[in-house]
């Protein structure tokens, strides 16, 4: 058979997977403090006999879109948003450390702040853990204070500082459980320079818009890779008509 | 088969999730002592296709790989309790809590559930009970002769007798913290239940170690703010609407396959 049913249907199967991670990022446009993944294509040439003419596409995500999301004010005094670049330090379920952006901070019942999808937030040392109180305020440098109970207004105490970092970009991949660790597997150190905003959620970096015009380029796409393999399967069908005829 | 359209289908059940949370909500604006729902997303796992920094010879390797995302979930659906509006009504049986705190319900199978709605009212008996019947914990009998019932903000119940120059202290209204609001699980009639993750209840007078104070004559409104819930609800139907476009184009993408090959 020709080759170029071959080629076509890699790129037909590669498109599929590109199209995955763009419906992946779809379904998060709302996850607070989602960042989108971004795929690409990059050529890798055929070796073997003969001219150098076939390229399969592949496909690949070179990274994570850090663009910042929207910030949406909530009200509630544990949602945090962080300002600019920077991340929220917190325990992964592998007990290392990772970052992530989603601010919903709450604390568990035997004191431990958490974020929504339950991972411990790291402080000065280990995670935060919050002792009983009346009301709790998280500053912008991520610092925690609290009323203790059964004490007045004069009494805050500060309890603990939310470890913030700012590692470059470059630096940063996604995690299959989507928090962002450093590639080298360090740790990044805190910087004081992080601002939180209280009260508000950053929601997901998606552009909707960009998302569902490449999901229609992507289709587009798919169907021109299915049109090449349609027109292979009638090339071969007309060679075989005029040898069978001559024959 | 197509993955898309399973990653889509997740963005459609966690949008419809969303957007029962955002109904409820707006059911019970209404309601004394609700506290609104909110449903908290999650990116699902995450899946290598192709690992980065793989060897692609001898020398070099492949500088980015190929990590597919699976979906979105709903990890939970929390409640915010923060304050209500404070509705004062002069009936002398509502009570609203200004701060921290439940009241204790006993329910008819003998456990303890929690709520802050604070209508209570007598029954034949003249016990108070909630507006489902349940009687208040630590129970309050309020004589027949009664002329009139003052519920101070420490949650002092007394009431003026017939013929009796001074008040009579009848009982007291007693409030519980949790830890853990949060992690309280709602179970309808305005009430909440204990669970592990709530933390176990620290009973105490109104007004001390952190408590609301208790205002008589008043009750404590639902603390949806509608204005909100009505753009969570855009928010959600433009959200589900692109997850649906996004199943159809995957959808159009076999069907051409089918037809063309």
């Amino acid at each position: 058979m020709d080759d170029l049913v071959y080629v076509a249907m890699t790129g037909a199967k590669q498109t599929e997977l590109a199209q995955s991670v763009n419906s992946h990022n779809l379904a998060n446009a709302s996850t607070t403090g989602f960042r989108a993944d971004l795929h690409a294509f990059s050529a890798l040439p055929i070796e073997g006999f003969g001219e150098p003419t076939r390229v399969n596409a592949v496909a690949e995500n070179y990274g994570t879109d850090f663009t910042r999301g929207a910030t949406m004010s909530t009200g509630r005094d544990l949602d945090v948003a962080v300002k600019g670049d920077g991340f929220i330090a917190v325990q992964a379920p592998d007990g290392g450390e990772a970052y992530t952006r989603a601010g919903d901070l709450r604390v568990n019942s035997v004191g431990v702040m958490t974020n929504g999808a339950g991972h411990p937030v790291i402080g000065n040392g280990g995670p935060v853990a919050v002792p009983p109180h009346a009301s709790i305020t998280v500053g912008a440098d991520g610092t925690i204070s609290i009323q203790p109970l059964g004490q007045g207004p004069e009494t805050l105490a500060t309890v603990d500082r939310i470890k913030l970092v700012r590692p470059d970009h470059e630096q940063l991949e996604k995690g299959a459980d989507g928090l962002i660790r450093l590639k080298d597997d360090s740790v990044a150190p805190a910087d004081a320079g992080v601002r939180l905003t209280s009260g508000a959620l950053e929601s997901s970096n998606v552009n909707v818009a960009e998302t569902l015009v490449n999901m229609i380029d992507l289709a587009r796409r798919y169907e021109l890779q299915v049109k090449m393999m349609s027109t292979a399967s009638e090339d071969a069908d007309t060679a075989a008509q005029l040898l069978g005829m001559s024959g | 088969m197509n993955q898309s359209l399973w990653i889509a289908k997740t963005g459609l059940d966690a949008q419809q999730t969303r957007m029962s949370v955002v109904s409820n909500n707006l059911a019970n604006v209404n309601t004394t002592g609700f506290k609104k729902g909110r449903a908290v997303f999650e990116d699902l796992m995450y899946q290598n296709v192709r690992q980065a920094g793989g060897q692609t010879s001898q020398d070099t390797e492949l500088p980015s790989g190929m990590m597919l995302g699976t979906g979105v979930r709903v990890v939970a659906t929390e409640k915010l309790f923060t304050q209500g509006n404070i509705l004062q009504n002069g009936n002398a049986l509502d009570t609203a809590i200004q701060g921290r705190g439940f009241f204790q319900v006993q329910l008819p199978d003998g456990t303890t559930s929690y709520t802050r709605d604070g209508s209570f009212k007598r029954n034949d008996q003249g016990e108070l009970v909630t507006a489902s019947g349940y009687l208040l914990q630590p129970g309050i009998t309020i004589p027949d002769a009664a002329q009139s019932i003052t519920v101070g903000s420490d949650g002092t119940v007394s009431v003026q007798l017939a013929g009796q120059a001074t008040p009579v202290q009848v009982g007291t209204l007693q409030l519980v913290d949790f830890i853990n609001p949060a992690g309280l699980q709602p179970r309808g009639e305005n009430q909440y239940l204990e669970t592990a993750a709530s933390g176990s209840p620290q009973p105490g007078t109104p007004g001390l170690n952190g408590l609301g104070t208790v205002i008589q004559g008043a009750l404590e409104g639902s603390n949806v703010n509608v204005v909100e819930e009505l753009v969570n609800m855009i928010e959600t139907q433009r959200a589900y609407e692109m997850n649906s476009k996004a199943i159809s184009t995957s959808d159009q993408m076999m069907q051409y396959v089918n037809n063309n090959l």
